[in-house]
C-alpha cells in the first residue's frame, strides 16, 4: 500500500471579489500506509488548504485525489481530523465530545455499552480518563487538545489529519503532547497528515516532510525522508548529527530558498 | 434586514453577559493564591460590604422620594409618597376581590394581564423561534421575508389592534393579538442571527464527522443559537409587557392597562401611581427570571 493516499495534478482556486486566486497548483503527493507526513512551509502557503482537500472539507478545482482507491468526495470517518483550535462543542462535556464521532460511526452496528468502552478508550489512551465529565471550559489548552486527538482517533480512521494541532500550546505542553502522539500512532500504526510551522516538530515526528513554496500558486518544493529509527527520543536525537542534518535542510529551504514573504 | 436589530440584541446580551455570568463564575475557586488571606479577612468585611453595596441604591431611592414629595407639595392634585403608600396598605389587603366585571381586586388584574402576555408571547415565541431558525439556515428564505419583517418590525404595536378587532370581534383576542405581533420580531430576528453566527469551526466539526440533519440540530445548532434566543426572549417578553398596558387601556375588560384607565375616570390619582410601581415591578421580575433562565442555559 504504498499509494494510500494518493494526490495528482491538483489544483485550488479560490475564487474571491478580486477574481481567481490560485492557491495550489501542481501538486503530486503518495502516501504510504502507516506513514508519518509533515507538511511544512510559511503561513499562507496553502498547507491548510491541501490538508482540508485530504479531509474533504474542500473539493480541489483541478486533479485527482483518492484514498484506499476511492475518490475523496467529501468528509468521511475513515480520516480524522484535529483541528488547530480543538473544536469541541462547548456545551458537551469531553465524554460527550468524543461520544459524538463514536456513535457516528460505530452507533449502527454496536450496543451503547460498547459505544460508551470505545469513548472510554479513546480517552484514556491520550491520558484524561480522570477529566471525562469536565466540560472543555473547565480544562486547560493541552487536554483540550488532546480531547481533540481523541475524538479524532475514536472513530479509528486510516488517515489522521492533523491541522496545526499544538500551534497554540506552550512550548513545554507541545513537547508533552509531541511525545503523546508519537506513542499513539506507533500503538495504532495510523496514516498522518500533519501542518506544522515548527521545524523542530516536523523533523521529530515525520517519515517525510512535505516543504512547499509560497503562495500564491504554491505548490510542493522539495520533499525530505527522515531516516531516524523509531521510537524517537528527543533528548538523544539533540545530539544526533543526523537530527541536525535534517533541521538544518528544512530550514535552509524555508529561509534560505523561500524567503518569507514581507508580512 | 436586521442589521440594526442584531447590534441592538446584541450589545444586549453582551452587556447581560458580562455582568451577570461574571458574578455567577466568581466564585469557582480560581484564585487560589489569593485565598488564604482573603478568606479570614472576608467575615469582617462582609456586613461593611454589603452597606457599602446598598448605600447608592438607597441613596437614590431617598432622593427619588425627596423630589416626589416636593412636587406633590406644589401640586395638589399629585398624590405624595406618604398617601399613595397608605392607599397601596389598603389595595393591597385584599387583592383577590371580585365584585363584577368592572371591579376586580388589583390581583385579579395582574393576572389578566400576564396571562394575556404569556398566551400572545407563547404563540409568538412558537411560531417566531422556528421560523428565526429557517430565515437563519436557507438563504433563500431569509430573502424572502427579511424584506416584509424589515417592513412590519418598526410598526408601533397599537396600529395592529383595529386590524385585531376586525378579525376576532372581540376585544380579549385583540389584545393577545397586539402583544403576539410586538413579540415575534425579537424572537425570529436574534434566532435567525444566531444561527447566521455559528462559529464554522462547529460547522467543520458536523461536516468531518459526517452527522445526520438532526445530530446536527441538536447537538449544535440549537445549543449554539440558544444564548441568542434567550437575548430575543428577553426583548420579545419586555416589548410584550410595554404593550399590554396600553393595549388594555383601549380594549378595557379585567387587566393592569384597563384598571390604570378604569382609576383616571374615578380621577384616584393614588392607584394610578400604584400602577405604575406594579408594572415596573413586575417587568423588572419578568426580566430577572429570565436573566436566571438564561444563565442557566450559558455554557461559558
Amino acid at each position: 500500500m504504498d499509494k494510500y493516499v494518493q494526490v495528482e495534478n491538483v489544483r485550488m482556486v479560490f475564487n474571491t471579489r478580486k477574481g481567481p486566486f490560485v492557491a495550489l497548483r501542481d501538486i503530486n503527493m503518495n502516501i504510504a500506509q502507516g506513514e508519518f507526513i509533515a507538511l511544512i512551509g510559511h503561513s499562507g502557503c496553502g498547507k491548510s488548504t491541501l490538508l482540508n482537500l485530504v479531509a474533504g472539507l474542500t473539493l480541489p478545482s483541478d486533479g485527482t485525489m483518492l484514498c484506499a482507491g476511492r475518490e475523496i468526495a467529501g468528509p468521511g470517518p475513515e480520516r480524522g481530523v484535529v483541528f488547530q483550535n480543538h473544536s469541541l462543542l462547548p456545551w458537551l462535556t469531553c465524554f460527550e465530545n468524543v461520544y459524538l464521532a463514536v456513535e457516528r460511526v460505530f452507533g449502527q452496528a454496536e450496543s451503547k455499552a460498547t459505544l460508551k468502552k470505545r469513548t472510554h478508550e479513546a480517552l484514556a489512551l491520550v491520558g484524561l480518563t480522570h477529566a471525562e465529565h469536565k466540560h472543555p471550559h473547565e480544562i486547560s489548552g493541552g487536554m483540550k487538545q488532546r480531547v481533540g486527538i481523541a475524538r479524532a482517533l475514536s472513530m479509528q480512521p486510516k488517515v489522521l489529519l492533523l491541522d496545526e494541532p499544538f500551534g497554540a500550546l506552550d512550548a513545554l505542553t507541545r513537547a508533552h503532547l509531541q511525545d503523546e502522539l508519537m506513542k499513539i500512532t506507533a500503538e495504532t500504526h495510523s496514516t498522518v497528515v500533519m501542518v506544522t510551522h515548527d521545524v523542530d516538530e516536523a523533523v521529530l515526528l515525520s517519515d517525510r516532510i512535505v516543504m512547499m513554496t509560497n503562495g500564491p500558486a504554491a505548490t510542493i518544493g522539495e520533499v525530505l525522508r527522515v531516516d531516524l529509527p523509531r521510537p524517537r527520543d528527543r533528548l538523544a536525537l539533540a545530539n544526533d548529527a543526523r537530527y541536525h542534518e535534517y533541521r538544518g535542510a528544512v530550514l535552509d529551504f524555508l529561509y534560505r530558498r523561500q524567503m518569507r514573504p514581507a508580512a | 434586514m436586521s442589521a440594526v436589530t442584531f447590534v441592538k440584541g446584541r450589545e444586549d446580551m453582551e452587556t447581560k453577559e458580562q455582568t451577570t455570568p461574571a458574578a455567577a463564575v466568581a466564585p469557582r475557586p480560581q484564585l487560589k493564591p489569593a485565598q488564604p488571606e482573603s478568606a479570614p479577612a472576608r467575615p469582617r468585611a462582609w456586613p461593611g460590604m454589603a452597606v457599602r453595596a446598598a448605600l447608592p441604591t438607597l441613596l437614590g431611592l431617598a432622593v427619588f422620594m425627596g423630589i416626589w414629595a416636593l412636587i406633590s407639595q406644589t401640586s395638589p392634585q399629585l398624590p405624595g409618597p406618604l398617601k399613595t403608600w397608605a392607599s397601596a396598605q389598603e389595595l393591597f389587603s385584599d387583592p383577590f376581590y371580585n365584585k363584577g366585571p368592572n371591579d376586580q381586586g388589583i390581583g385579579w388584574n395582574i393576572l389578566a394581564s400576564l396571562q394575556r402576555v404569556a398566551i400572545g408571547f407563547g404563540m409568538a415565541a412558537a411560531l417566531g423561534i422556528p421560523l428565526g431558525f429557517m430565515i437563519g439556515r436557507f438563504k433563500f428564505l431569509s430573502a424572502m421575508v427579511s424584506p416584509i419583517v424589515s417592513l412590519l418590525r418598526p410598526v408601533s404595536p397599537l396600529a395592529w389592534l383595529p386590524i385585531g378587532l376586525l378579525v376576532f370581534k372581540a376585544a380579549n383576542p385583540a389584545a393577545i393579538w397586539v402583544i403576539f405581533i410586538s413579540a415575534i420580531w425579537p424572537m425570529i430576528i436574534n434566532t435567525a442571527v444566531g444561527v447566521n453566527r455559528i462559529p464554522q469551526d462547529y460547522m467543520n466539526v458536523a461536516k468531518v464527522l459526517n452527522l445526520s440533519e438532526w445530530k446536527i440540530f441538536t447537538k449544535i445548532l440549537f445549543p449554539a443559537v440558544l444564548p441568542y434566543m434567550m437575548t430575543g426572549i428577553r426583548l420579545s417578553i419586555g416589548v410584550a409587557w410595554l404593550v399590554i398596558v396600553a393595549a388594555e387601556m383601549l380594549t378595557g375588560g379585567v387587566g393592569i392597562g384597563f384598571w390604570v384607565w378604569d382609576e383616571w375616570n374615578n380621577l384616584n390619582v393614588e392607584h394610578i401611581i400604584i400602577a405604575i410601581f406594579i408594572v415596573g415591578i413586575v417587568g423588572l421580575l419578568l426580566e430577572q427570571v429570565l436573566v436566571l433562565v438564561a444563565k442557566r442555559f450559558s455554557y461559558e
